[in-house]
């Protein structure tokens, strides 16, 4: 299974690479999301210091509905998913693998969302791990959930639309966990920042477990 | 649907329709207004009982016919028109818990809306499961479309209690539960706790009406749409083989060795098709 995930996460991650879809379409969408937060909020520093948590994590929700529909994209090709299928290769290893690329893509979405909050909206973190162990756990609970989801409406005509219907409100708690997570991590709270981390890391395990025991039966629909 | 089912559902929608009008008659006239409340606690006779038919009835059957649907040996069309059949009924009762809790909470509390964990939690439950609803109405093959629908709720399913976990953590106006309280001790008292009590009785045989009907709908809505193919099937039947269009687009291609090869008549055609009911 976990030699499986390796090679699928390596040949998304290849494909992503090549294409660069992630590099000129995902990440110039994050910081165009900040920006237009930015127009929304108006130029008064205070406001947009206070709002950066969410509004970060809300452009992280943005780009994961847009990074799942893209590995979702890469199979929808003659017959690949197909091809994927008769490869041999287990069901919870393709979930795992392709989950784990679309992880990359949050992480480096993330590291430039983190600068973008930093640079444009004036934002000094004080407790740089429980932002790190935050992220960590919401970048797994997302991408997970993510693909699932992706897998689920993969291969439908509406599925541009329908992704986002599905996906944004079942990782509502992540939003919710993330952002008061990192408004803690921004006034240097510990304690109440950390008890957050008791959602991520449970959404995160759950999501993971339910994807790789499921993750099957949905292929055989697709 | 048999004789027996029918009669069923017909006792089954009396009984709701009696304890109903008893409901409505207890709450309106017979039951005092409340000590602080006043005449607003007849709004809760009905608040109450129609969340826990959503909440409660309406997604845990749904949650559970959805488990039975994806478990092999259970697996059967059945435990998916059941589901569906939930989650409809339980869609309408979660709007119908909004709706009447902010009738209640723009007097007593101010406000329509505020932002509390069990409003926060019950609004995303109904976003869930309408996705859940717009994934059904995605035409696909009804084997197919049913396996999805199934992992699509159990995903929600799993979702609920982290949904609720998470919001509950703000801060709280909603009350504690009053029934269904840590002690189990009701706080209720007199003909309003019989009133209440009816009012769930009321809501839940309301709920298992509604379930069957819309149970019937769907088996009813699959066997026109059978029909309906025999039907057009048997057109294309009477064209006859000088049409080459018929043998083109109703079966799944190279599905057999000589159909392809120039005979005229889709002669294996109805088989994947007829076959699936």
């Amino acid at each position: 299974m976990w030699r499986d995930a390796l090679l699928v996460a390596g040949k998304d991650i290849r494909i992503e690479l090549r294409s660069r879809v992630a590099l000129w379409q995902v990440l110039p969408f994050a910081v165009l999301v900040l920006v237009l937060f930015g127009f929304a909020l108006g130029p008064g520093p205070s406001a947009l210091r206070t709002a950066a948590p969410g509004l970060y994590w809300l452009a992280v929700l943005f780009s994961t509905v847009l990074a799942t529909q893209r590995s979702m994209a890469i199979e929808s090709g003659e017959g690949t998913r197909d091809g994927l299928r008769l490869s041999g290769i287990d069901p919870a290893g393709v979930f795992l693998g392709k989950a784990a690329a679309v992880a990359v893509q949050l992480v480096a979405v993330q590291v430039l969302l983190g600068a973008g909050i930093v640079v444009l909206f004036d934002v000094h973190v004080e407790t740089w791990w429980l932002a790190l162990v935050a992220s960590v756990l919401a970048t797994v609970g997302l991408s997970a959930a993510g693909v699932l989801y992706g897998a689920l409406s993969a291969g439908l005509r509406v599925r541009e639309t329908l992704l986002p219907l599905l996906v944004l409100p079942i990782v509502a708690p992540v939003l919710i966990a993330g952002s008061r997570a990192w408004s803690a991590a921004v006034s240097g709270a510990v304690a109440s920042g950390a008890s957050w981390l008791k959602i991520l890391g449970p959404f995160a395990a759950v999501y993971l477990a339910v994807g790789v025991a499921l993750y099957g039966p949905l292929q055989e629909t697709a | 649907m048999s004789g027996r089912a029918r009669t069923v559902t017909r006792v089954t929608g009396a009984a709701a329709l009696v304890t109903t009008a008893l409901t409505v008659w207890l709450g309106l006239w017979v039951t005092p207004p409340a000590q602080i409340q006043g005449t607003l606690v007849r709004l809760l006779y009905l608040h109450p009982p129609v969340a826990w038919v959503a909440l409660y009835c309406a997604f845990g059957l749904a949650a559970l016919s959805s488990l039975l649907y994806l478990w092999r040996r259970t697996r059967s069309l059945f435990w998916d028109r059941l589901g569906a059949s939930a989650v409809e009924v339980g869609v309408v009762f979660t709007a119908l818990t909004l709706v009447t809790g902010s009738l209640w909470g723009r007097p007593t509390w101010g406000v329509w809306w505020t932002w509390t964990a069990r409003l926060t939690s019950t609004a995303l439950l109904l976003v869930l499961f309408l996705g859940y609803l717009a994934l059904r109405r995605v035409p696909a093959d009804p084997d197919v479309r049913a396996r999805r629908c199934a992992v699509a709720a159990l995903f929600a399913f799993v979702d609920v209690p982290i949904v609720t976990f998470s919001v509950d953590w703000w801060q709280t106006l909603h009350q504690r539960g009053t029934v269904l309280n840590p002690g189990l001790t009701l706080k209720v008292h007199g003909s309003m706790a019989w009133t209440l009590g009816l009012g769930f009785l009321a809501m839940t045989l309301v709920f298992v009406w509604m379930v069957l009907v819309r149970y019937r709908v769907e088996v009813l809505s699959d066997r026109i749409g059978d029909a309906q193919l025999e039907v057009s099937l048997s057109e294309r039947w009477a064209e006859g083989p000088t049409v080459p269009a018929a043998t083109g687009d109703a079966g799944p291609p190279g599905s057999d060795g000589d159909g392809s090869a120039g005979s005229p008549l889709p002669k294996p055609v109805a088989e994947p098709l007829g076959g699936r009911r």
